[in-house]
């Protein structure tokens, strides 16, 4: 099928994302990377772990009295419907509605950057409020490079979904870009996934002592 | 020399540019290819100076700096630098020959990995020129590298970082291209051992290279942002250094050997003549070993302390590898079985590489014994068993295969002549300089010394070791003679240079076309093009579809500038540390540069272009004459 | 003709013959000549492997020599086409059960090997009076040398392990600066010293090392630690127990010994104005181990090498308080005393002369 075909509801096939080489190409490598960042937080989970509570010696600081629930909840609901509000746009691309994928992908854009604020917010806190900065111990460096990394991956996710909603804003669905959405909203699941275990390693875990 | 493009007669400013942005595989191919060359060569040229160094006892030819220097930077760019890139070459040129396919699955992250590797390994170049290399060795264990002064390391963390950047994005890439663009009929099980061992290196280099990427990232932060990973004084902890680098670098020699095993699981059916013995068995050894491959990185740290639990279950996974392994070896020796060799350069290499990887193999498992390899482990020792594993293995390999494939790659032969006494001088001054390490290791030398006290016992065995360094060096520059002299040889211009070419590489005739095959052939077996010629098919392969349009991928400058952006923001890292005001201004603008880039792209579709059958009609007549490719 | 070449043949068996018979190395520093019960089965391991090695190098020899000769083309004729054989499952189940065979026999005595290299239980055993009944050593690897601490005796002495046959001995290892790794090659494997964990090992010693070409067996660093690690040796000196225990008592009579800055001796005043703040000439310092900024001289006369490799004279150790840098680059005394002729500051030659007796006078033994 040519990238350039113009389509009906009715012409638009089940799988528009797999329906040409590039497509499939697209979502095939979408996974692989996908797996492939997998381990990279893997290991980060794996320092993180022994890293927790380490710092020099006299450190007054642990994970159990500086890591609350209140904040991280929020953000994880925020996280989790953002995932959902993804698939409502997946929804509409299969039955070919433009106007709704577009609709629903900028609501998960505006849910991904509240998430963010919060984000900053409380990496502000503890930096500031806390004394708790990058290099004030393993500990520190750690629990920034981890959360941080996660949130290095809501900026690309932003980024990228918000280019392609300004690049489609006015020309439809076609094979070229249907693959690139799909794309977009697997990896943005795939944060939310990395989320939910960092919310249960880093918060509740941490709470937890 | 390269693959004939659509252009003809073009300057010297257009054939550039024409390489600057190409995204054939082809030519990316090459590209690997020479660059991968010409780190070998300053790798080569490193390990010469060592070997120079260690000739006599007491020796000052280097200093005791530059010597670290010398085997950190040997090491590095050997494994990283060198061999990596040339095998990415073969894998380029090759595999989607192999496949049938026109091109890889994303012919832009396929510049992109090139361009990315090569500013990678050009930044870690340039220490030399820029205050010195990085000393901490290729593993850069964490307490010296952070302790060493200067900016060797970061050079050293901020290219590997890069270049390895490039290699994950192939990685991917490669994958992608096996599973989704296989010609019709060429399901798994029918495809060639080379095209297996890609695939199954590329997904080592996916679950590997991650490992690698965090901990680079921690020794970047510790020792550029402050950051305290490993300084255990504020509560880190150097043992993850080494866990996060091994649980890479032991993947790392599989993503580097299983390629060089399928470069000879192609030579060796070819030149004996005899379908490759126990297809599956072999394809099952390839999976089995990229696995375990994961299972056994402590062993490279059997002496951290890490409690004789974790040895003795690390000892055992490591002893397991050895079956697949074997399995290997007889499949090539019964492929050989019954056969009809002819002894050719390539083949010589393979019939080379057999023995000589076995002595590599035994003295692994040797050190796979974990309590032995508390007196082994970074001796002399090691240093014999992985050159025979590296050199014996993937350094034959990648000489067999750059005779075996010059055809297909650049239309021309390698002086058969001159190929054996490159084979001869090589091959007999690898066993001259490594052989004797062994026992080297055994009486007592730790690796890594820049100079020795006389009177050890070592003094013989280091000067006969040195003298068989420079027979290998000689051999290298006869081979990049041989492949000078090539340039005005003859055209090959037909398909099957060998005569007995299996799979479908073979069906093409060189110089192969910009599009690859002008149809998609039809894939009806194992070995397809064995099958095609035995059955009296003249026209090398039985095509899926009429001859049509070709839809084939523009060419662009934008991997290059991307790539630039990340060599720019290397920069502004490396000098942070020095409190220089413009670093994380020059971080920001290089990162910038390089996500323009990325918004750029996609807001231009790309939607490549299509040839037209009357255009690949008349390329093929002017390419090979009337009647085009038949 | 014939003559010149027999001689030619005669010279190169001559020649291989030299090269393999140096192939076992120097007692002092091989493991292929092991003097210890840790290194002989470690040895005994090695020639069990080898021999498992090389039952399959031979196999696999024998196999690839005879089919690569059998089945040449030019014995096959040009047009000869071999059969295309799939493969064989026998085959295959042979060559991988054979193989797990001969790796399950290596590894009962790995396993084995390993568990009793790795039981270092004693170190916690007291006796009736609440004392270690194992010799423990406390080593403490530094940029560019050793320290070697007995905690339970109260002595520390550097460069120079001084041990007793017979008996096991139990280390804890740790590194001060970066990482290195304790080798004695010719007694037992090597373990690593980290900078943030103990590490605990034990080597046992047969054999005095009296007899030896420098009266020691060798110690390396076998982990690369900067510019100097190739000059990282230290050395073992074994004593039979009653001598090692009277070594003990004359390390323990150093106690309280220091140099006097208004000594007459010019070495003895110069040593204490200048080295002393890193350089005990006591063995009991009553600092914990490894917190010593230099290594301790109070034996420094007994040694058989300065800096850990250089012959031990005084035109050497002259050489070496001169100019530490020349030898050992990287060192950490480099820079901490000035070396000149011209201002009172700085050390002349005639106090570098003074102090290398004094320190070379400084003997436990002698």
């Amino acid at each position: 099928m040519d990238l350039n075909t113009k389509f009906t509801p009715k012409s638009w096939p089940d799988h528009a994302e797999q329906a040409t080489l590039e497509g499939k190409n697209k979502f095939v490598g979408i996974w692989i990377f996908i797996c492939s960042d997998i381990v990279l937080f893997a290991s980060v989970f794996a320092t993180y772990l022994s890293l927790k509570d380490k710092g020099p010696a006299g450190m007054d600081i642990s994970a159990a009295e500086l890591f609350g629930l209140e904040l991280a909840f929020v953000m994880t609901m925020l996280l989790l419907t953002s995932s959902l509000t993804s698939v409502y746009a997946m929804y509409h691309m299969k039955n070919f509605n433009s106007k709704g994928v577009l609709i629903w992908m900028g609501i998960t854009v505006l849910l991904g950057l509240g998430f963010l604020g919060l984000e900053i917010y409380e990496f502000y806190e503890y930096t500031v409020h806390e004394g708790f900065g990058f290099t004030h111990s393993a500990f520190s460096s750690s629990f920034y490079v981890l959360v941080g990394t996660h949130g290095l991956h809501v900026i690309i996710g932003l980024v990228w979904i918000t280019g392609l909603i300004i690049r489609n804003m006015k020309r439809g669905l076609n094979l070229y870009n249907a693959p690139k959405f799909f794309a977009a909203s697997i990896y943005w699941h795939f944060i939310d996934v990395v989320w939910v275990f960092i919310f249960t390693v880093v918060y509740l875990m941490g709470v937890l002592g | 020399m390269s693959s004939v493009a659509i252009s003809k007669k073009t300057g010297f400013g257009a054939t550039l540019w024409d390489y600057l942005t190409t995204v054939d595989h082809k030519k990316l191919g090459n590209m690997y290819f020479f660059a991968g060359l010409l780190f070998f060569a300053i790798a080569g040229f490193e390990a010469l100076l060592i070997r120079i160094q260690l000739m006599v006892p007491n020796n000052d030819f280097v200093s005791a700096g530059l010597f670290n220097e010398l085997l950190t930077m040997h090491g590095t760019t050997m494994l990283f630098l060198a061999a990596t890139p040339l095998l990415f070459g073969f894998m380029n040129a090759i595999v989607p020959l192999q496949i049938g396919a026109r091109d890889v699955a994303f012919p832009f992250l396929n510049s992109l990995g090139f361009w990315l590797f090569f500013l990678g390994a050009l930044f870690l170049h340039l220490s030399f020129f820029m205050g010195g290399a990085p000393d901490a060795g290729w593993t850069s264990y964490a307490s010296l590298s952070l302790y060493s002064p200067g900016h060797g390391i970061d050079f050293y963390v901020l290219g590997l970082q890069i270049s390895g950047a490039g290699t994950l994005i192939s990685g991917i890439n490669f994958i992608v291209t096996i599973i989704t663009m296989r010609a019709p009929g060429m399901t798994f099980m029918r495809m060639p051992l080379f095209t297996w061992t890609t695939l199954i290196s590329s997904a080592l280099i996916l679950f590997a290279f991650p490992p690698l990427t965090v901990g680079l990232f921690f020794m970047l932060v510790d020792r550029m942002f402050g950051a305290n990973f490993f300084d255990h004084t504020m509560g880190g902890n150097t043992i993850i250094w080494e866990h996060l680098f091994w649980i890479f670098g032991h993947p790392e020699v599989y993503i580097l050997v299983l390629p060089a095993f399928g470069l000879f699981s192609e030579i060796i059916p070819v030149f004996a003549r005899k379908r490759l013995f126990g297809y599956s068995s072999m394809v099952f050894a390839t999976i089995l070993i990229g696995f375990l491959g994961f299972m056994v990185w402590a062993h490279h740290m059997f002496t951290t302390g890490l409690g004789p639990t974790a040895n003795a279950i690390f000892a055992v996974a490591t002893m397991a590898i050895a079956v697949p392994t074997g399995m290997k070896v007889f499949n090539w020796i019964l492929t050989i079985w019954g056969g009809s060799i002819k002894v050719t350069v390539p083949m010589i290499y393979a019939l080379g590489f057999i023995p000589s990887f076995v002595a590599g193999g035994v003295t692994g498992v040797m050190q796979a014994t974990a309590p032995l390899d508390y007196q082994l482990h970074d001796s002399y020792f090691i240093v014999a068993h992985f050159h025979y594993v590296i050199v014996g293995g993937i350094v034959t390999a990648i000489f067999g295969a750059t005779h075996f494939y010059w055809p297909i790659m650049f239309n021309r032969v390698l002086n058969e002549k001159l190929g054996y006494i490159v084979f001869w001088v090589f091959f007999i001054g690898f066993h001259l300089t490594f052989f004797l390490q062994h026992f080297l290791g055994l009486m007592g030398m730790p690796r890594r010394v820049f100079t020795y006290q006389a009177d050890q016992g070592w003094d013989l065995y280091n000067f006969i070791s040195s003298i068989g360094a420079i027979m290998m060096g000689i051999g290298v520059i006869l081979l990049v003679v041989n492949m000078l002299l090539s340039i005005k040889g003859k055209p090959v211009n037909q398909r099957d240079y060998w005569g007995d070419g299996r799979s479908l590489e073979w069906a093409l005739v060189t110089p192969v076309p910009f599009y690859n095959f002008k149809q998609t052939p039809l894939i009806r077996g194992y070995d397809p093009y064995w099958i095609e010629k035995h059955e009296g098919n003249k026209e090398g392969m039985t095509y899926a579809e009429p001859l049509g349009d070709i839809h084939m991928p523009h060419g662009s400058i934008l991997p290059l500038i991307m790539s630039i952006g990340m060599f720019i923001a290397a920069f502004g890292a490396l000098y942070h540390p020095d409190g220089v005001s413009w670093s994380v201004p020059v971080i920001i603008l290089g990162i910038g540069i390089t996500v323009a880039c990325m918004i750029l792209r996609s807001f231009k579709d790309d939607l490549g272009y299509h040839v037209h059958k009357e255009e690949i009609i008349a390329l093929e007549e002017e390419l090979y004459g009337k009647g085009g490719n038949k | 003709m014939m003559k010149g070449l027999k001689k030619w043949r005669l010279f190169s068996l001559l020649a291989v013959m030299t090269v393999f018979l140096s192939a076992c190395g120097e007692e002092y520093i091989s493991t292929l000549k092991p003097a210890g019960a840790v290194g002989k089965e470690q040895f005994n391991l090695l020639l069990f492997s080898i021999t498992i090695m090389a039952l399959v190098v031979v196999v696999v020899s024998v196999l690839y020599i005879y089919a690569f000769l059998k089945f040449r083309r030019s014995k096959q004729g040009e047009d000869y086409m071999p059969k295309q054989v799939e493969g064989s499952h026998t085959l295959e189940v042979i060559w991988t059960v054979i193989p797990i065979v001969f790796l399950l026999i290596l590894t009962v005595p790995t396993l084995i090997s390993t568990y009793k290299f790795g039981d270092v239980a004693a170190m916690e055993h007291v006796d009736e009076n609440g004392n270690k009944t194992a010799l423990i050593v406390d080593v403490t690897a530094k940029l560019y040398w050793w320290e070697f601490a007995y905690p339970d005796l109260g002595i520390v002495t550097a460069q120079e392990l001084v041990v007793p046959t017979g008996e096991k001995v139990y280390f804890n290892l740790l590194a001060a600066d970066v990482k290195h790794s304790f080798w004695i090659p010719s007694i037992g494997g090597k373990m690593d010293t980290n900078v943030e964990n103990i590490n605990k090992f034990y080597l046992e010693f047969d054999e005095e090392s009296e007899g030896l070409k420098d009266g020691v067996f060798y110690g390396k660093c076998a982990e690369l630690c900067g510019p100097s690690h190739a000059l990282m040796d230290f050395k073992v000196k074994t004593l039979a127990p009653e001598a090692f225990d009277a070594w003990v008592a004359s390390m323990k009579a150093t106690e309280g010994q220091t140099a006097s800055k208004d000594s007459a001796d010019l070495g003895e005043a110069t040593f204490a104005a200048s080295c002393l703040g890193c350089h005990a000439v006591s063995s009991v310092t009553g600092m914990p181990s490894g917190t010593a900024m230099g290594p301790n001289l109070s034996a420094f006369g007994d040694r058989s090498h300065i800096a850990g490799f250089l012959d031990f004279n005084k035109e050497n150790l002259v050489s070496w308080i001169k100019n530490p840098e020349k030898y050992k680059p990287g060192n950490l005394m480099t820079g901490k005393y000035k070396v000149g002729n011209n201002n009172p500051d700085e050390l002349s030659d005639e106090e570098i002369s003074a102090v290398a007796d004094y320190i070379m006078s400084l003997s436990v033994e002698k």
